[in-house]
């Protein structure tokens, strides 16, 4: 049995599910209802890539060049990144010849748990924040222009609060007008404390915000920054700065660094990925707007590529759509109907 | 922008360039690297499909075979079949009415707010009209409080009625347009999911309402393939009439310009190409490609220059690199007009050849400039007239009121002096200017 149909036997089986998790209902409650969210959140993405992978096994007999033409299709349309689907199908056709595979509705499965196999690539994948043993956690976010940093911080602070958490978000975005505000108004949708400045230095207003973290013993720091594009030197070596001023503080700070990127991002997310990555010691991403149409398959050459994980994904517009990222959740939302 | 897309063009023409005639076998693997290219660029799969197709078509046609030089037929072919995938002609904005009602519409992120204030700046700069900006994201926390900003850094009146009806507010903003005699009125809507029922049906609402005359779709340039899902979506639901593309000044290859016209008939109408309020400009689809295929973008260059400079004063200055009088009085104001027309990356990138000399991943760090500035900032106005009195007691003073060490004082004196030499030459006529 293939990796994707454990997954679907877990999810779908009330039994397998309570073996999964500790007996305890009020967990299994919890872990329901992010199934759901999984699903629903998915749902315009999965309608777009699985019925086309269905369509394609029912068309095809046998697997053929004609099939692997059009699944290279269905791959690239997810936004995989055409390099990385050209090595997989190469795995998939040497596969194919060893294993004498004719049929399509058996290559199908191959095909998730291959996907699968991507990502995962023998690692150990870690989705849990790496919260400070003492001291407050300090989590910085990055990204280019518009992919969601604000609003992933402020869903996260409403998510960490109910947790019990005593947070304060910080907003650096000094440059963008207005994007000081925005934070304010989540962290007091989210009911957190706030610190930011507009118009003065990014790193200064880090610096003051980390201080009164420390002095206020907060358990974590969101900190919000401005974004930019990837190839501006001077922005990165702000942000560089932003990362230095952090750790002089509290030396093993940023426990995490999180790259937001848009689900809809095509190829230009593995540029975005490797350049923050050499500035920054990136920890996670965040693959934001996946509730729309987007397949987010970016992901995918980034993890094969840069080797970062995804922590958290995006599912609406709601305080409760971010989810930490579960490789078999997002399996199961995106190949239940296969 | 595209410098990656060209080089994987360009080399892949090279290719075509070596062989004596063009042949089934020798165009199937030049098609093969333009196919992986505009893949890696984004542009939408069964676009380029049919780009493939098309240029294969031709090349093998009788055109080529007659012609003497079949890499450059071969380019010609691309290049047209680039221009005309990008939009053939450009279409201007209908500025009929009065007021010219503009909305702009798009996902969460794609940056029309951002958009909206250079758009209104533009407008304003070439036609010197009035214009109005109306703050319809209700949705998003502090969305109207930065159009408000952007107003203000702008001067451009702001018309909000905070979080109410996002249909009544367009109403009445029109009605305080007319009364008040603007020009143009823009309306910033909010940020929304093409699948996204509700809050399209009230796109839908507010075109029956107002009827603008031009629906903008502002798309990010970094977008993947689900970009055609995005255009259809919003152009199903709405009479669009244009597309602007933000972000350009990335690194982003914007393979999705390729996608827009082709797959929906919308024309792109703008581009955005800094974060300044005025790095927006008009999409010219053959400048694009020809930038595509790495033959520079002179027409931009110029006309950046010409929108940046005071005329009298480059005449000016003109005159004195010529005498040989040129100073660093002189030198100082020109690294203004040079600071003026934007970064300087972007600049080189529109240079003819600039990917070909390596002068496309060229950085310059806008503090050396700064610090340039701070140096002859810090010299007296008669060590500016005549450096040559700059000793060493000097120099360790400009050098302390810049912040600066005596090196790069002497590093930038002796660049002056060289400069000036080229500068002989050039009036010499023994060098001609690149462009």
């Amino acid at each position: 049995m293939g990796i994707f149909n454990k997954i679907k036997t877990i999810f779908n089986k009330e039994e397998s599910l309570e073996e999964k998790i500790i007996n305890d209902s009020v967990e299994d409650n919890a872990i329901k209802e992010e199934i759901e969210i999984y699903e629903k959140g998915l749902t315009k993405s999965r309608e777009g890539f699985v019925s086309r992978l269905v369509n394609l096994t029912n068309k095809y007999k046998k697997v053929n060049e004609e099939y692997f033409e059009e699944l290279e299709e269905i791959l690239i349309m997810a936004d995989i990144g055409v390099n990385t689907v050209e090595d997989f199908l190469d795995r998939l056709r040497d596969r194919v010849r060893h294993e004498n595979i004719e049929n399509p509705e058996v290559l199908k499965e191959i095909i998730v748990d291959e996907l699968f196999i991507i990502y995962v690539d023998g690692d150990v994948l870690v989705n849990k924040v790496n919260y400070s043993e003492d001291g407050p956690t300090v989590i910085l976010f990055v990204g280019v222009n518009g992919v969601g940093k604000t609003t992933t911080i402020g869903k996260l602070a409403t998510k960490m609060k109910s947790e019990g958490k005593k947070v304060l978000l910080v907003g650096a975005d000094t440059f963008r007008a207005g994007a000081v505000e925005q934070l304010k108004e989540w962290s007091e949708r989210s009911r957190v404390a706030f610190y930011g400045k507009e118009n003065s230095d990014p790193a200064s207003v880090v610096y003051d915000g980390v201080q009164k973290a420390i002095n206020e013993d907060y358990d974590v720091v969101l900190v919000d920054t401005a974004g930019r594009l990837q190839n501006k030197t001077n922005l990165m070596k702000e942000l560089e700065k932003i990362n230095k001023v952090i750790t002089s503080l509290i030396s093993d700070a940023p426990q995490e660094v999180l790259l937001v990127i848009d689900a809809t991002t095509g190829q230009n997310g593995i540029s975005q990925a490797i350049a923050f990555k050499e500035i920054t010691p990136i920890t996670g991403i965040v693959l934001s707007k996946l509730d729309g149409t987007a397949k987010g398959g970016i992901v995918l050459a980034i993890k094969e590529k840069v080797d970062i994980p995804v922590k958290f994904i995006g599912l609406g517009e709601g305080q409760n759509d971010l989810q930490v990222f579960d490789i078999e959740k997002y399996i199961y939302g995106l190949f239940k109907d296969l | 922008m595209f410098e990656s897309l060209s080089d994987r063009l360009q080399s892949a023409i090279h290719k075509m360039k070596g062989y004596g005639k063009i042949t089934e076998d020798n165009i199937n693997e030049v098609l093969k690297e333009i196919r992986l290219s505009l893949l890696e660029a984004d542009v939408n799969y069964k676009v380029v499909k049919e780009f493939t197709n098309t240029v294969k078509e031709k090349a093998l046609g009788q055109e080529v075979q007659t012609s003497i030089n079949p890499g450059d037929l071969f380019v010609k072919i691309v290049n047209d079949e680039l221009t005309e995938l990008l939009g053939g002609d450009v279409v201007p904005l209908n500025m009929k009415g009065s007021p010219a009602i503009l909305m702009l519409v798009g996902l969460q992120g794609s940056g029309k707010t951002t958009t909206i204030g250079k758009l209104a700046n533009f407008l304003r700069k070439k036609h010197s009209k009035k214009p109005l900006l109306v703050a319809c994201d209700v949705y998003r926390p502090a969305a109207i409080d930065q159009l408000k900003q952007l107003g203000k850094q702008l001067n451009i009146e702001v018309y909000e009625e905070g979080k109410q009806d996002p249909v009544e507010i367009c109403r009445h903003a029109l009605s305080y347009a007319l009364e008040n005699h603007y020009d143009y009125v823009l309306i910033d809507t909010a940020g929304r999911l093409h699948i996204d029922e509700e809050l399209m049906d009230e796109l839908s609402k507010i075109n029956q309402a107002v009827h603008p005359n031009e629906i903008l779709l502002v798309i990010d340039s970094m977008m993947g393939q689900d970009a055609i899902n995005v255009i259809t979506g919003f152009h199903e639901c709405l009479p669009l009439t244009g597309v602007i593309l933000t972000k350009l000044d990335g690194d982003t290859r914007g393979g999705v310009a390729l996608s827009v016209r082709h797959l929906t008939n919308v024309p792109i109408k703008f581009i955005g190409i800094s974060e300044k309020l005025d790095g927006l400009t008009s999409f010219d689809p053959e400048r694009m490609s020809g930038r595509i295929l790495g033959m520079g973008d002179v027409v931009s260059l110029v006309e950046k220059a010409q929108e940046a400079i005071d005329e009298k004063e480059a005449e000016r200055t003109a005159k004195k690199m010529q005498s040989g009088k040129f100073d660093l009085e002189d030198f100082l104001s020109s690294l203004k007009q040079i600071r003026r027309m934007g970064p300087l990356e972007s600049l080189i990138k529109l240079i003819p050849g600039a990917s070909k000399m390596g002068l496309n991943h060229i950085k310059i760090d806008p503090k050396q400039m700064d610090h340039i500035e701070a140096i002859v900032l810090s010299m007296t106005p008669q060590e500016r007239r005549n450096p040559d009195i700059i000793k060493a007691s000097r120099k360790t003073r400009i050098a302390k009121g810049s912040g600066t060490s005596v090196q790069e004082v002497n590093q930038l004196l002796k660049q002056f002096e060289q400069m000036k030499k080229m500068m002989k030459q050039f009036s010499n006529g023994k060098f001609k200017m690149p462009f």
